[in-house]
């Protein structure tokens, strides 16, 4: 697997050592920890839509039931690295819930799981659930604020996914994934046991989402359903993902420092134009590189890690 | 004289409705090692759901496939790949953004139950060896045919089902491979073979099974069959009899 360490050393770790040094470089850490934080969703997201080829539209789901995991934990007095493990106890245990719904493909797929994202919003804000989830009130964890410790720890998250990213782009489950993608019923007589391969990939999908969530939960620490459940974070992890290229390590990395930078460069500059500028770049990158920035590459037969 | 062995693959009285529709109806054949059974038929007369239902996409309604001395209704394509199961499609399935290579190392990771065969050596057997760092989705449709053959055969299978693969091929191709699945049962692999082309059958074949409206009616040589009355019938017309 010498592909793989080479890509775990060159790429991977630069961007941990980077990522983590950064906030002695720059002082508004907010920022940073989006950015760490975007970089781990776009790669959880192509850990499903880039290797099997599902696009969960409801992928916020995950990551809001991985931020009240924590937040309920956290308010009763779990020590904040057992609760980051019952945000992503929550995101596995959403996830083997809606293991029916990679029955359904395409568009029905993105549409369900929309559809159970919402749903689990509208369990967390119930204000007959305030004792419990404090509804549409909000948690404040001010307890265990510490947003150093959150943020190292959204790096090391960060880190993991993008080692799993090169674990699926060079070992052989991920093939026979890829396989599955292309077409199931081939990858069935290719011995792929295609039932088990996508509930991995969907699992483990699940589980990076349900840990950002922790951590960003623990990292702003006071947040309402909306902030968790906000549907523009799905969205966003699926553009940096196609922006870039899914089914690559660096192509959703490439997505999110470019766009999220533009998206924050743009929101500060000129604000006005804002939505008009970012939904324009997306119609362009859609209608003349659906497989993303790498694709510009990949067509003329290079490798792109 | 020694007893023959059994048969590698038994078939009794399969069963395959759509609906009202029985595709299968009763389906009878036996297969032994290093035998290519052809089993011809017209359009919609079930050949396709023979080879869907022993190769585990369909379930069967009734009747018993033994594969091996083993009764095997009901396990799934990834399951018979490792018994040493394994197909062709109609129309190739290719993983068309893995290589030509990936896509036959996947089958021989994933999907074989004993020694997978060098892949470099099958590649370059059938002609591929060329195009195994390509995309599978850039390949012409004689060459995905030739790789869903391939990717069946780094399964190493004892028992292959073949459905038209000679379908779209040029002369020098199908002659090709006629001659590849013949040396692949001269080394004892039990064939199954669905085609339209005639010439094809009977270059390949021991024995062929005329099927219609999902039942056999006739077993023989392929030059007999088209002696057999009924067989005339169905392919020819009730008025063309005698």
């Amino acid at each position: 697997m010498g592909r793989g360490w080479r890509e775990l050393c060159l790429i991977v770790l630069p961007t941990v050592a980077i990522a983590a040094w950064a906030p002695n470089l720059y002082g508004n850490v907010l920022l940073l920890f989006n950015f760490v934080l975007y970089i781990t969703l776009a790669q959880g997201m192509n850990a499903i839509y880039g290797f099997t080829g599902y696009l969960p539209f409801g992928y916020v789901g995950f990551f809001g039931a991985g931020a009240y995991g924590f937040a309920i934990a956290a308010m009763a007095g779990v020590h904040p690295a057992a609760a980051l493990a019952v945000a992503g106890g929550a995101g596995i245990a959403l996830g083997l819930i809606l293991t029916p719904l990679l029955r359904l493909s395409g568009a029905y797929f993105a549409i369900a799981n929309l559809a159970a994202a919402q749903a689990v919003y509208q369990v967390v804000a119930n204000p007959a659930l305030a004792p419990i989830t404090k509804g549409p009130y909000g948690v404040s964890l001010s307890a265990v604020f510490a947003p150093r410790a959150s943020y190292l720890v959204a790096v090391a998250l960060m880190g993991a996914t993008m080692a799993a990213i090169v674990w699926l782009r060079n070992g052989r489950f991920g093939l026979a994934l890829m396989a599955l993608r292309d077409d199931p019923v081939s990858a069935a007589s290719a011995g792929v046991n295609i039932v088990r391969a996508r509930t991995i990939a969907w699992l483990l999908s699940a589980l990076v989402a349900s840990l950002a969530g922790g951590a960003f939960a623990w990292q702003i620490s006071v947040f309402y359903p909306e902030t968790a459940f906000d549907m523009s974070i799905s969205i966003f992890a699926i553009v940096f993902t196609l922006f870039g290229g899914a089914g690559t390590l660096l192509g959703p990395l490439i997505g999110v420092l470019l766009l999220y930078g533009v998206y924050n460069w743009i929101g500060i500059a000129v604000p006005q134009y804002f939505q008009l500028i970012y939904g324009a770049l997306i119609v362009v990158l859609v209608l003349f590189l659906p497989n993303g920035l790498v694709s510009l590459l990949t067509q003329r037969g290079i490798r792109v890690p | 004289m020694s007893p023959e062995p059994p048969p590698l693959l038994e078939v009794r009285d399969l069963v395959k409705r759509f609906g009202g529709f029985r595709a299968l109806d009763g389906l009878s054949l036996d297969l032994r090692a290093g035998e290519v059974l052809g089993l011809v038929g017209p359009n919609g007369s079930g050949k396709t759901t023979c080879i869907n239902t022993i190769g585990g996409l369909q379930r069967p309604d009734g009747g018993v496939v033994t594969y091996d001395g083993r009764r095997i209704p009901g396990l799934r394509p990834h399951r018979l790949s490792r018994l040493g199961i394994n197909r062709t499609y109609q129309s190739p399935r290719p993983f068309a953004s893995l290589t030509v290579r990936e896509n036959v190392l996947v089958a021989a990771t994933e999907g074989c139950g004993s020694t997978p065969p060098d892949l470099d050596t099958l590649l370059a057997s059938l002609g591929l060896a060329g195009q195994a760092a390509r995309p599978a989705g850039e390949l012409n449709s004689a060459e995905q045919k030739t790789l869903d053959l391939a990717r069946a055969l780094a399964t190493a299978p004892r028992l292959l089902l073949v459905d038209e693969l000679a379908a779209g091929l040029n002369p020098t191709e199908l002659l090709r491979m006629a001659e590849r699945l013949r040396a692949l049962a001269d080394r004892g692999m039990a064939i199954l073979v669905v085609e339209h082309l005639m010439g094809f059958i009977e270059r390949v074949t021991d024995r062929v099974i005329v099927m219609n409206a999902g039942r056999a009616i006739f077993g023989g040589r392929l030059a007999e069959a088209v002696r057999d009355g009924d067989v005339k019938r169905v392919f020819l017309g009730g008025a063309h009899g005698g």
